[in-house]
């Protein structure tokens, strides 16, 4: 018994009534966009803002800040997924559970939410990690010159960090499109659960697997070229990571 | 809220949750800590080998799944096995895969590539001197590899391997889309069966957060004491 291998697959019709399956695969990928592109800004926001918090000379903030980032980083994803997912709508006042549960395109939503807390923990560690990779002496600089705590962090210390930051924020960005997958475990029809109804509708597996395989490739190679144009364009002369020294 | 809250759910199910469902997570886990470990090493020297088609071909397996997400590559092996099965064995059709063999072999191919990572980084932090003293002793290549270079790289590496392993332990949590029973499968099981959600995500999550946060604060711990003996 072999294989019967069917390349033209793609152009045939899927049997969800719209398009073919390419066109099935597309959507995936446009899911699968939509919702890391979307976890991604909310993880950079808070993480960038837990991070801060981190570095903080206070001790409230830092400790409130090691707690979100030890609880986001010690659970599976999946297992947030389904805490978002399943148990917060039970949790919340009956009429606002009601209303989540009913809402059009909650899979989105939580994926969304749940990505986007789970990537900002890990967000948060690389900030803390290149706010500590600075030399003491630019915080003291900054305080000696009469600048605000706040005035430090806006125009000494994050324009560096950032710049520091980017190629492990890169691979961060990655994991997160790649984390988007779980999310087909609450019902989210991105790339990896488009492959796998392609599959069950056609019995087309190899073929329908490779085409999601290359598109994540694709995805790579584009995020990673992209990233590396920023941090060239952005890179201080002198610093580590400019070509221009 | 917490008005219905049924402790009761739990207790009963303890022995499955724990006997099943997190022996199964451990011992997946363990297994595939071990062979990803000795593999990922072997494809860290491949990578860092001098013959060209050696590097490439290692370094083409790294990347390549580096950039898929494990869900896919799950989904990959647990189709793509009875046929490898089938050409290894030369039976007429595909052979059949158990779940448990299948998430195995997935979780040792897809961590070894991040355990080449971090053996590849650790064997490049061994001088080079090392290697051309060994050789200027008279060394094989493996001599030099198995009894100066990687018992140095590996040491210097356990922060690292537990943290990753730390990961695995998270990560075969997505053997939930095999509807494979491991510890989360095996909470979701009850949690469907008696209509019993809150209580039992919830309190997966506290196990898996309890034992992870354990693990890291140990590694974070270990890491100090290695860094000052340095």
């Amino acid at each position: 018994m072999n294989y019967h291998w069917n390349w033209a697959i793609f152009w045939e019709p899927s049997p969800e009534g719209w398009g073919s399956y390419a066109d099935m695969l597309m959507s995936g990928l446009y899911w699968t966009l939509a919702t890391s592109i979307a976890a991604w800004i909310m993880a950079l926001v808070l993480g960038v803002i837990v991070g801060v918090l981190r570095t903080m000379p206070y001790r409230i903030p830092a400790a409130f800040a090691y707690a979100y980032v030890e609880l986001f980083r010690n659970i599976p994803l999946l297992v947030q997924m389904f805490l978002w997912f399943f148990v917060m709508p039970e949790l919340v006042p009956e009429d606002f559970g009601r209303w989540l549960k009913q809402m059009p395109n909650a899979p989105f939503y939580t994926a969304v939410i749940s990505l986007g807390f789970f990537t900002s923990a890990r967000v948060a560690e690389q900030v803390r990690a290149g706010v500590d990779a600075l030399p003491r002496g630019q915080r003291m600089a900054g305080t000696a010159l009469g600048l605000t705590l706040t005035q430090v962090y806006r125009y000494v210390l994050m324009p560096m960090v950032f710049r520091i930051i980017l190629p492990p924020l890169t691979s961060e960005f990655l994991n997160c499109i790649k984390n988007s997958s779980v999310a087909l475990t609450i019902g989210l029809m991105e790339l990896t659960a488009r492959a796998r109804s392609m599959q069950e509708f056609s019995f087309q597996v190899f073929e329908a697997f490779t085409a999601a395989t290359l598109l994540y490739v694709a995805i790579n190679l584009v995020v990673t070229f992209g990233m590396r144009w920023l941090e060239k364009s952005v890179a201080v002369p002198g610093y580590i990571g400019s070509s221009r020294t | 809220m917490f008005a219905d809250f049924d402790f009761d759910v739990i207790v009963r199910s303890l022995p499955y949750l724990f006997f099943h469902g997190m022996a199964f997570t451990l011992t997946l886990t363990g297994l595939s800590l071990a062979g990803s470990l000795v593999l990922g090493t072997l494809v860290a020297l491949m990578q860092l080998s001098s013959i060209r088609a050696l590097s490439l071909l290692a370094m083409g397996y790294v990347n390549l799944m580096r950039a898929l997400p494990l869900v896919l590559i799950i989904f990959w092996f647990y189709f793509l096995l009875p046929w490898i099965g089938q050409w290894v064995t030369g039976a007429s059709r595909p052979i059949q895969v158990g779940a448990f063999t299948s998430a195995l072999v997935t979780f040792t191919l897809f961590e070894a590539a991040y355990f080449a990572e971090i053996m590849r980084a650790g064997i490049q932090s061994i001088p080079k001197g090392q290697i051309a003293a060994s050789q200027a002793l008279g060394m094989t290549y493996w001599q030099t590899m198995g009894h100066v270079v990687l018992p140095q790289a590996f040491r210097a590496m356990i922060p690292l391997i537990l943290t990753q392993t730390i990961i695995l332990f998270q990560d075969t949590s997505l053997v939930y889309v095999l509807s494979i029973p491991d510890f989360l499968g095996a909470a979701s099981k009850v949690a469907q069966r008696d209509g019993r959600l809150v209580e039992m995500y919830l309190f997966a999550a506290a196990v898996y957060f309890i034992i992870s946060f354990a693990a890291s604060t140990y590694v974070r711990h270990l890491q100090m004491r290695i860094a000052v003996v340095r």
